[in-house]
């Protein structure tokens, strides 16, 4: 059976031969035959994935293990690289879902791309992100992780400013390029510091010296600290967490796959992959990221409770949800973080095409204050997002929340404070999900199916809705005088369900929205699926909750009355109009809690000065210690130069002298 | 009596006029003598110590001298005709168009 795990190869030579492919031939296959090639090269990459998987299941838990090398990459004196992937219980979880949901979204993307001019190399850049991701997490060592680490990331740059003739655009890839970067430094430093420590890259490598000859807590603890600057510029947590609103400028389907499911969470597995370091670290690095993971969520949270804009307000939660995973990490529960990854994963892609879907039935406007009432026109669109919005909000049994109040729990049994801040952001995200569904499924349509007001009955209603909407809104990203349109004339739209090339996927995610929670299940030991199958690869480090099953009810009900809190909350405040909005969405929380603007003013200033400062250093220090070297060599060449002036006689007479420096120096040894 | 240090003497001697011609002189003809000068000096040191120690390696340096300096004549001679075709009344200072 082993020979099935041999297949390992395969899983990423699909998205790679698919991407090649369709560099070659994609104009020339054109729409929509390079889209099924692409979606065609991700089936079989999740088929290969299953076979894996299986070929896994085959061995003993012991066992499960498995290091398949491809060929020698770097061999480099001390520094040997392999191309080869770590088949063990983590990469595979990552990989089936990667694929999976990956093959649901290149499927829907056929739909969504339809007639768009760059067709093809659309989904040349999508199977290029998947080959990246997926040597991401199959990768066996630091330097092929970064190989797929950075892929990624260009594919993130490529695909966010993919309308690149829009200016915005361009400037959304470039932030979330240069963010990354920062992070990406993170990373690269803590592998040359693992390299110095333990001579290795491999992860099967420096675990072992781990466990065997130990490591010093404190190069454990720089090894984990910089590691968490790299995960989190790519996890977009606080204070790299800029880019991934902006992010939302490429198409939905990026969004979804990229900006949600995947590759954000490339970060929580680095963590989780490297938890031998973690638990020898000090006690307060997990701490940190614990506390970096409360804070985006609660911060991310507060401010998708004022976005106007669909897609934003998903990013956001991505952002808090992605700071839930940091703060399992930093519990220590490794399970509860990859728990949560899978179920955010499917739910997170499945809101994000049903917003696609609404998107593109409302030719393209992504502001919720001209949406609602939709349900009746995009009937599945809105069935499949009620499932995403349940399982987000943390709805038993939807599966959000069974990964939530496991994170909940575990976090209840490190610290009081994380738990009631967390269980807050949970409401928040109950709440923030509710404004979301309400303002575009339920309510009175705010546009109108033709000029003349087919909806004359519903115009005072939702002209009160608006005028209060947009009385905030309005000091929003544009910033400009207020949006006199909405009240006046409503615009004309003609909602109409999405073709079933883009329905599919959403209610094969919505199915798996529902039901991941069976994935691990709380009530009994012997359905921790989830836990007994990672075991292999936490090496005994994950937490265990120190309490007993009745504390666990407890913490399980109070998560549900928090998500029922939420979604009160929000029904009251924008179905019943029972609160003025206003209240709500504070223009601070409107503006990001005006964090692009720090950092704007940052940069413009002390920021600016410091780089101009370091760069400065570079140019004179270091590369004057270069320049040095070679003006030192052609200094000493001009005064030996001089010796040869072409004069044969003075050529004679250094003989000469030479033969009596000679003669000299004989004789005075014999002397001697 | 001669003895072997009047050889020595008469070589070194012959050896300085030859370094010394060497360096003063411009022509590149004179020079050339002067590296014969030079040469035979040194053949002649070779010879005495032959005579001395009765040791027959001494003479075969000179042969070897000798063949040498005949080869070097004929293609230093060569350069000399041809410099003087291309730069007549060159000297050995003119031609340093190698230099560095």
């Amino acid at each position: 059976m082993s020979a099935l795990v041999e297949l390992a190869w395969l899983i990423v030579a699909f998205p790679l031969a698919g991407a090649l492919l369709l560099l070659m031939l994609g104009r020339r296959l054109g729409e929509p035959a390079s889209g099924w090639l692409a979606t065609c090269a991700m089936g079989g990459s999740f088929v290969a994935t299953l076979l894996v998987f299986g070929g896994l299941l085959a061995h003993d838990a012991t066992e499960r293990q498995q290091v398949v090398t491809l060929f020698e990459w770097v061999p480099a004196g001390n520094l040997a690289v392999d191309v080869g992937f770590l088949v063990d219980p983590l990469s595979v979880t990552m990989a089936l879902f990667i694929t999976g949901v990956g093959a649901l979204i290149h499927l829907y993307s056929i739909g969504y791309m339809h007639k768009d001019e760059g067709f093809a190399r659309f989904f040349t850049y999508l199977n290029l992100f998947a080959f990246s991701m997926l040597m991401l997490v199959l990768s066996d060592n630091l330097l092929l992780t970064f190989l797929g680490w950075e892929g990624v990331g260009a594919c993130s740059y490529l695909l966010i400013s993919f309308w690149f003739t829009e200016d915005a655009n361009a400037s959304a890839g470039k932030k979330a390029f240069v963010t990354n970067r920062v992070g990406d430094w993170g990373f690269l430093v803590a592998m040359f510091l693992a390299f110095l420590t333990f001579g290795s890259l491999q992860y099967g490598e420096m675990f072992f010296e781990v466990e065997s000859n130990g490591v010093a807590a404190s190069t454990a603890s720089g090894i984990v600290v910089l590691l968490l600057v790299g995960a989190a510029g790519k996890s977009a947590q606080f204070p790299l967490h800029v880019w991934l609103p902006d992010a939302m400028a490429g198409p939905t389907p990026v969004s979804a796959l990229i900006h949600a499911a995947t590759m954000v969470t490339a970060g929580v597995y680095l963590l989780v992959r490297m938890n031998p370091l973690l638990a020898e670290a000090h006690g307060w690095v997990p701490d940190l990221i614990m506390w970096v993971g409360l804070a985006t969520a609660l911060m991310a949270a507060t401010i998708a409770v004022a976005q106007n804009d669909i897609k934003k307000v998903l990013a956001y939660s991505t952002v808090s949800q992605l700071g839930f995973m940091f703060v399992a990490v930093g519990s220590g529960a490794y399970v509860a973080a990859i728990f949560h990854m899978v179920t955010h994963a499917f739910f997170k892609a499945l809101l994000f095409l049903g917003a696609g879907s609404v998107i593109h039935s409302m030719d393209g406007d992504q502001d919720m204050r001209r949406y609602g009432g939709l349900t009746r026109l995009l009937p599945l669109t809105s069935w499949a997002f009620v499932a995403g919005w349940l399982a987000i909000a943390g709805v038993p049994p939807f599966s959000g929340f069974w990964s939530k109040d496991e994170i909940l729990a575990y976090t209840y049994g490190e610290n009081r404070l994380a738990w009631f801040l967390l269980l807050c952001t949970a409401v928040l995200t109950a709440f923030y999900m509710t404004r979301l569904v309400l303002l575009t499924f339920y309510g009175s349509p705010r546009w109108s199916s033709d000029a003349s007001s087919a909806t004359t009955t519903d115009n005072t209603a939702s002209d009160n809705t608006i005028s209060n909407n947009t009385a905030t809104d309005n000091t929003a990203s544009d910033g400009t005088a207020s949006d006199n349109t909405a009240g006046a004339a409503l615009p004309e739209r003609h909602p109409h369900e999405s073709p079933w090339l883009m329905t599919v996927p959403l209610v094969l995610l919505a199915g798996l929205a529902v039901v991941a929670g069976l994935l691990n299940l709380p009530f009994s030991s012997d359905l921790h699926f989830l836990e007994k199958w990672l075991s292999p690869a936490l090496y005994g480090n994950a937490a265990h909750v120190p309490f007993g099953g009745g504390t666990k009810w407890v913490l399980g009900i109070v998560a549900v009355l928090g998500s029922g809190v939420g979604v009160a909350a929000g029904v009251a405040v924008y179905l019943r109009n029972r609160i003025s909005p206003d209240r709500i969405e504070h223009p601070f929380l409107v503006r990001a809690w005006r964090i692009d603007e720090m950092l704007a003013n940052f940069m413009g200033g002390p920021g600016h000065k410091a780089f101009q400062r370091t760069a400065q250093f570079d140019q004179q220090v270091i590369d004057g210690v270069v320049n040095a070297t070679g003006t030192t060599a052609r200094r000493a060449g001009t005064l030996l130069r001089s010796f040869q002036n072409g004069m044969v006689r003075s050529y004679a007479l250094f003989v000469a002298v030479g033969a009596l420096a000679l003669m000299v120096w004989f004789i005075a040894r014999a002397g001697m | 009596m001669v003895t072997s240090s009047w050889y020595l003497i008469l070589a070194a001697a012959v050896f300085t006029i030859g370094a010394v011609g060497l360096m003063v002189r411009r022509n590149p003809l004179i020079m050339f003598m002067c590296v014969e000068l030079m040469l035979n000096a040194v053949n002649l040191t070779f010879i005495t110590f032959a005579r001395d120690f009765a040791d027959i390696s001494g003479q075969v340096a000179v042969l070897f001298v000798l063949v040498v300096a005949a080869a070097e004549v004929v293609v230093g001679l060569a350069i000399v005709v041809a410099i003087n075709r291309r730069w007549p009344l060159a000297t050995a200072d003119d031609l340093s168009e190698l230099r560095g």
